[in-house]
């Protein structure tokens, strides 16, 4: 059995015995991105498991292990962790765990910190956790990131957008159910495949593949039928996690509408480009300012020929670049708003608003710092210039009932459908001169037939 | 014909429209959590009119969303529907306020269609006024009645139903005056709903009042008319306001495919129960044997008690005089019980202790005589005045000294009684550490005692009934206003009272052991647990705690009495020579009455309530201070809190050649203002400070807040920008500022993301900004050439400024701020020195810079030094501690500085850290139990007050007087 190591700072370490041994836990934020990289992780030999449990004991075991008013997604992250090393499918002193970890003043750069606080408290030190993060952070011998799997890593979040991008524009209207996640299971497996050889992993193959991918899904059998586009906007955890919001894409579904959700590009272009911006607001290394920008420079060229291969079906909407929605927010925040999703959040509800998709749920964990400025603080001043915009905030948090929450939604959709009849009308009396009986339907008044 | 069903939270209303939209047929009842039954019965009324025929059916409401679900007949959102039935009926509208049992809605016509409801934090309007009534043991129409009569109103929190109850307690046991509670109830909903859903948005033009509070309830009416200053033409009332939603949803219904009026009967009365939203939790006895051996085992903790009869010899008799009970114990000299009592206090406190006084010097005859008389609780002070008892002590020691009588072993001690949780450890016989609940946390004991009255049942049959629930339902143990929503969903997906008398039980001790004590294993709190408080007494509560630690704990038999049982030890320990306790003669004469008055000698502005007893004995309560209370000014300790208050307010502006440059007072310019002053100074600016913060501020700045759960302090900013507009400021400078200085030792120094950026906030909401001139850079102070090249940039292009005048006056700057910290930091030497050549304790009171602010401080600090103890501040004293590796990442400049001043704290004898935190300061989810660590490590306790717009200090004072008693500094 694997020795306990421990760094200089009384940090667990987890070693290469452990790779061996060990079976790494991981949590689960985007289903599909989180799935390539676990795949990614197991092709370097590591044994991996993603954690999909959704039920109230997660909630349960965070309330008991965190500080209840630490936000939601650490709560139900640790819950969810702590709650599958304690449910005996696993002995405890083979599994490490592993999170992500970003800088930056919001309170989520402290989950990892929490995390091992309450492992101590559920008497679990024994446990390793993992850092998972590109600033060098938390080094472990048992664990490295090589430049092939680094850059599957990436290519996996950049696939991974273009896969949910594409099925959430073909699921609300595939004629045959289903098929759109069985082209995404399909694309997921072959890439993660493919990722094992270095050769795969450079530009050439990735625009290859995505007029591939792009092809694929254009070839399911769809009906368009008029349906309310709902943006999702907010916190990265409850805006991404199914377990956070309450299968809020499910829900949206379910209510007959196409959930628009924006990619987890532009949040690593954005956590990039703020260390930019700090030097240009702030002053400090320019070499720093240089080398962001480069590598900044080599995301955004995978974002534009993603949005390129996209925009060759004028059936798919296609996203906005980085670097247009980052023009959308001046005059509402400054770019050195980088806390959280700071300025971004933002900016991803104008380029929805600008692009029609006028009805948006903004999620956020209840009192999310950063999301009272960007999120809540931010809405009338869109809705100022904005008039058509239907924006709704929903909090998420282990005491707010699901309910109070579909209803609020509900409101939202109400009057998004009441908008859509309208704009189809309105194309329909365009088209159909006659349109007698329309007169009867006063505008401005909702209850007509 | 068309049917609108509005299925609410509380109520059904039932909505039959002829072809021209006119009302057939209306009706308004309770549903009682029955909903399906209910609205059947109610869409069966209707039967006369629509049997046999085709109507138009549509269900709407927050309970009619599940039923619509179960029935398969339509649903409309009730918001929605409202404003349609608005747009039909009353086009000239401009805004609506609609108030239900657990939803407020706001929707603004004018101006862009703007339809919202309250956030998470701010349900329960209806049942709020409801539970009040319960507390105050009247109706909703006396509570109506009474409000007419005010005379004052006083300031309540009106963040939530929780901080209200908060408020109001105390002011019960202050003896304030119904009429003026009342009032003061129905404000606290007006300023919540302003504040919570107006969000930016000024409510102004013609607006419609609806929903059943508003429509019953005048006084609410008023309060809300008065508050949002309309005239009659602009409020309106309509007559059919209790059943307006329902009216919204039978003209959507007009779009519905017709069925027949008998079918839809049918659908509703076979709609299935849906699938429970709600999760359930295993029973908590599963046998009556399981039961029958849990009590034989508490039984067994019985007190010694003895026939007053029999008994000849001394008493000792103890009040707790409690915030929703009233406890009395009449003991020997050797601690045997001869007389208890236990019962709510029905909102007057004084008239139970009367009667109880009185029956007990009967009992007590001339055989018995009563030594000494001891008091505790939240009415402790009002009770020692008016019956003169001996003393007076905090109602952790009371507890604490009961327990320890019972057990000599005790190692962890937990009381819940109605409105607070209190929690000790104890180690070597002396506290170890106090845990006392916060404000969202409070009210949990009293929650099921209302809750129960409230489904017409008294609290121990209620809490029987859910000893062998099936499926006890999981209620959340966020705060009581939370798990009276999860209640009534819970209700509508069919759950019995005993399932919810055992989720409440649940919940509540989830509350306790999660979030007031914070164990998560057994081992943490002791082998000899002993549980206490009336909310023990309840075995549902005493099981879920057991079950919930794995543990068995020791109940004793007066669980409920233990405080009283304390204060009646304590006055036998303090051996009074000359009790002073009234006697039946005075008794019988007793007149007691009370009036409201405001205190005038100083900015705080006090509410007082000045009670006045037969004989002319006076007694003032409300007071921050020992000067309210008409005693005679002592000699004012030192306290660095207002050392810096005054330093900072009384940087004044000169005048000079480039104008006014305005600063509102908030945030971080409590830390950097000696900074800026010096700087626009410099640049010949005249530095115009917004004025003193004050409730009215707050209030002023309120319609503009857009995320009501920010904390206080960022709030009351929106009123210091109004301020400052008001004054005729054109230009205000307010920084964005991420970073702050860095003081070395930490991994990096962040301000938190509120601070950052507020002012982008302010910009974004604050309409009137667009008239004036409001300069919101980034600037990072923390690197001073790049600081001062960026100034250049920046002043030069708003003002042209020369760049050698931006690089002479950011010296001056900087040098002002040195000084400035070098101050505080003297002084604080200054404070240590003068404490200990008297010999006096200190309390470093840790918060933001932000938190000297008398309105958000709310007079901590002065209270502080009223109990004889110096007060220091963080940042006068961190930089005495090395700082260095926490078990957190500690990446924010001001919480490194706690950590600091912990560690420094640790190390000294003679001071205690106190710290104070905001109500929706996230990051001191974090920073509160490291700081926690550190002092523990060291043997200290650890005291943290949380604090918000609640204005009232009683649970303040009671953690400042137990860390008191427990350290004995």
């Amino acid at each position: 059995m694997a020795e306990l190591i421990y760094d200089g700072g009384g940090r667990l370490l987890f070693t290469k015995e452990m790779k061996k041994e060990y079976t790494i836990l991981m949590p689960q934020m985007l289903p599909i991105h989180f799935t390539m990289m676990k795949r990614c992780f197991e092709s370097e030999g590591y044994k991996m498991d993603m954690l999909t449990s959704n039920h109230r004991g997660i909630v349960d075991t965070g309330l008991k292990y965190v500080h209840n008013d630490t936000c939601y997604p650490a709560l139900l992250v640790i819950g969810q962790l702590i709650e599958a090393v304690q449910s005996g499918k696993y002995d405890p002193h083979k599994i490490a765990l592993i999170i992500t970890q970003t800088g930056g003043g919001c309170r989520a750069s402290n989950y990892i910190y929490l995390l091992r606080k309450a492992l101590t408290k559920a008497g679990l030190e024994f446990v390793p956790v993992i850092s998972l993060n590109l600033s060098g952070l938390d080094k472990n011998p048992g664990f490295k990131l090589n430049l092939r799997l680094l850059l599957s890593l990436i290519f996996a979040m950049v696939y991974g957008d273009i896969i949910v991008l594409l099925a959430n524009q073909c699921r609300p209207y595939e004629t045959k159910g289903g098929v759109s996640d069985e082209m995404s299971e399909k694309w997921m497996v072959r890439l993660t495949e493919e990722f094992k050889s270095f050769k795969n992993l450079n530009a050439g193959r990735f625009r290859k593949n995505l007029d591939l991918i792009v092809a694929d899904f254009a070839s399911i059998e769809v009906l368009k039928t008029p349906k309310v586009r709902v943006g999702i906007v907010g916190e990265i955890y409850v805006k991404f996690a199914p377990l956070g919001n309450n299968n809020l894409e499910d829900f949206l579904l379910s209510e007959d509408c196409e959930p628009v959700v924006p990619g987890l590009l532009d949040f690593i272009i954005f956590k990039i480009n703020n260390r930019a911006v700090d030097v240009e607001l702030y002053g400090g290394n320019p070499l720093k300012r240089f080398v962001a920008g480069l590598l900044q420079k080599y995301v955004e060229n995978r974002q534009r020929e993603l949005i390129a291969a996209v925009k060759k079906y004028p059936s798919f909407r296609a996203p906005g670049t980085f670097e247009s929605i980052k023009e959308k927010v001046a005059g509402y925040l400054g770019y050195g708003n980088k806390m959280g999703e700071g300025w971004l959040l933002t900016g991803e509800m104008l380029e929805l608003i600008e692009d029609g998709i006028t009805d948006i749920v903004c999620t956020q964990p209840f009192g999310c710092l950063p999301n009272h400025v960007v999120g809540k603080g931010m809405i009338r001043a869109i809705k100022k210039n904005h008039a058509q915009s239907n924006i709704v905030a929903v909090d998420y948090d282990p005491g707010a009932t699901r309910i109070n929450q579909e209803n609020r939604i509900k409101l939202m959709l109400a009057n998004a459908r009441m908008n859509l009849e309208r704009s189809q009308k309105e194309k329909d009396e365009k088209k159909d001169e006659t349109g007698e009986d329309m007169s009867k339907n006063t505008k401005g008044k909702r209850f007509t037939a | 014909m068309r049917i609108g069903i509005d299925i609410g939270s509380t109520t059904v209303k039932v909505v039959l429209l002829d072809d021209n939209d006119k009302i057939l047929h209306k009706s308004y009842e309770r549903h009682f959590s029955r909903v399906r039954e209910k609205a059947a019965e109610l869409l069966k009324a209707l039967t006369p009119v629509c049997a046999g025929k085709e109507v138009q059916v549509a269900l709407t409401g927050s309970a009619g969303l599940g039923v619509s679900k179960a029935s398969g007949l339509d649903f409309v959102q009730e918001v929605f529907a409202t404003a349609g039935a608005v747009e039909r009926f009353y086009p000239d509208t401009d805004a609506v306020i609609e108030l239900g049992g657990e939803d407020a809605k706001i929707i603004f016509f004018t101006g862009g269609l703007e339809e919202r409801m309250n956030g998470s934090c701010a349900g329960g309007t209806g049942s709020f006024i409801d539970q009040m009534a319960t507390l105050l043991n009247i109706t909703v129409p006396e509570l109506d009645e009474l409000s007419a009569r005010h005379e004052k109103i006083y300031s309540i929190a009106s963040r939530c139903g929780v901080f209200a109850k908060s408020d109001i307690q105390p002011l019960l046991n202050q003896g304030a005056r119904k009429e003026d509670i009342a009032a003061s109830i129905l404000q606290a909903v007006v300023d919540q709903t302003v504040a919570g859903l107006a969000q930016g948005r000024k409510i102004a033009g013609r607006v419609m009042f609806l929903g059943g509070p508003l429509f019953f309830i005048k006084g609410l009416r008023d309060r809300f008319v008065k508050t949002l200053k309309l005239d009659e033409e602009h409020a309106v009332f309509p007559e059919d306001g209790d059943c307006f939603v329902g009216i919204g949803a039978a003209l959507y219904a007009g779009n519905l495919q017709p069925r027949l009026f008998d079918d839809v009967v049918e659908l509703l009365e076979n709609a299935m129960d849906q699938t429970g939203t709600v999760g359930t939790l295993p029973p908590l006895f599963k046998s009556k044997d399981d039961y029958a051996e849990f009590t034989a085992r508490h039984v067994q903790a019985d007190a010694p008690r003895v026939d007053p009869k029999d008994y000849i010899g001394d008493a000792y008799l103890g009040i707790d005089a409690g915030s929703t009970t009233t406890k009395l114990a009449l003991i020997t000299s050797d601690g045997k019980i001869l007389y208890s009592y236990y019962a709510p206090n029905l909102g007057n406190p004084i008239a139970v202790v009367l009667e109880q006084l009185k029956k007990i010097h009967e009992i007590c005859g001339e055989h018995i005589k009563i030594k000494g008389s001891g008091v505790t609780g939240y009415g402790e002070e009002l009770i020692k005045n008016a019956f003169q008892v001996d003393i007076g002590l905090v109602e952790t020691v009371a507890h604490f000294s009961a327990a320890r009588h019972f057990n000599k072993n005790v190692d962890f001690i937990l009381d819940i009684g109605g409105q607070d949780m209190k929690c000790f450890k104890i180690r070597n016989g002396a506290v170890d550490s106090i845990m006392l609940n916060e404000a969202c946390s409070s009210g949990c004991g009293s929650f099921v005692e209302t809750f129960a009255k409230a489904l017409g049942y008294e609290v121990a049959e209620f809490a029987k009934l859910g000893l062998f629930a099936r499926r006890a339902v999981d209620l959340g143990s966020r705060c009581t206003v939370f798990m009276n929503s999860s209640v009534k969903q819970a209700q509508k997906d069919g759950a019995g009272v005993e399932d919810i008398s055992a989720g409440l039980s649940i919940s509540i001790v989830k509350n306790a052991i999660y979030k007031v004590i914070r164990a998560a294993r057994a081992e943490e709190l002791g082998e000899n647990i002993v549980v206490q408080g009336g909310t023990f007494l309840n075995d549902a509560v005493l099981r879920s705690f057991e079950r919930e630690l794995g543990m068995n704990v020791v109940r004793p038999a007066i669980a409920g009495i233990m405080g009283a049982f304390g204060a009646a030890l304590a006055a036998k320990d303090a051996g009074v020579k000359e009790p002073s306790l009234i006697g039946p003669d005075a008794l019988a004469a007793f007149t007691h009455s009370a009036r409201p008055a405001v205190c005038k000698l100083c900015t705080n502005r006090c509410s007082l309530t000045v009670n006045e007893f037969a004989g002319g004995r006076k007694f003032i309560s409300g007071n921050r201070c020992e000067r309210g209370a008409g005693k005679k000014k002592k000699v004012s300790l030192p306290n660095l809190y207002k050392y810096k208050y005054d330093k900072l307010r009384g940087l004044a502006g000169i005048a000079g050649k480039r104008g006014k440059i305005g600063i509102p007072m908030g945030l971080n310019m409590y830390e950097n203002l000696p900074f800026w002053h010096a700087f626009f100074t410099e640049l010949g600016f005249e530095v115009v400070l917004s004025p003193e913060s004050n409730r009215k501020i707050y209030v002023m700045g309120q319609y503009t807040i857009p995320s009501d759960t920010v904390c206080y302090p960022a709030k009351l900013l929106h009123g210091h920008i109004e301020a400052l507009l008001d004054m005729g400021i054109e230009t205000i400078f307010y920084p964005c500022m991420p970073y702050n200085f860095d003081e070395g030792n930490s991994d990096n120094h962040y301000n938190c993301p509120v601070v950052a950026y507020y002012p982008e906030l302010l910009a974004a909401n604050v309409d009137r900004l667009h008239g004036a001139k409001f300069l919101m850079p980034y600037f990072g102070l923390h690197r001073r050439k790049d600081f001062i090249k960026k100034a250049a940039e920046y002043f030069g292009g708003e003002f042209n400024v020369p760049e050698r005048e931006v690089r002479s006056a950011a010296e001056k700057a900087y040098a002002a701020y040195e000084r400035y910290e070098k101050d505080i930091r003297d002084e604080g030497e200054r404070i240590v020195k003068y404490a200990r050549e008297r010999g006096l304790p200190m309390i470093v009171l840790a918060g933001r810079p932000y938190h000297i602010d008398p309105e958000i401080n709310h007079g901590i600090d002065s209270m502080i030094t009223s109990f004889g103890i110096c007060v220091l501040s963080e940042d006068s004293v961190f930089h005495h501690a090395a700082g260095g590796k926490f078990k957190v990442l500690n990446q924010w400049t001001y919480h490194s500085r706690l950590y600091r001043a912990a560690e420094y704290v640790a190390g000294q004898e003679d001071m205690q850290l106190v710290q104070l935190v905001s109500f929706g300061c996230g990051i001191d989810a974090i920073t509160g139990d490291e700081t926690r660590e550190i002092l523990e490590r060291s043997g200290k306790l650890y005291t943290q007050l949380k604090i918000d717009e609640i204005y009232n200090l009683g649970a303040v004072k009671i953690r400042i007087r137990s860390l008191l008693a427990a350290s004995e500094i």
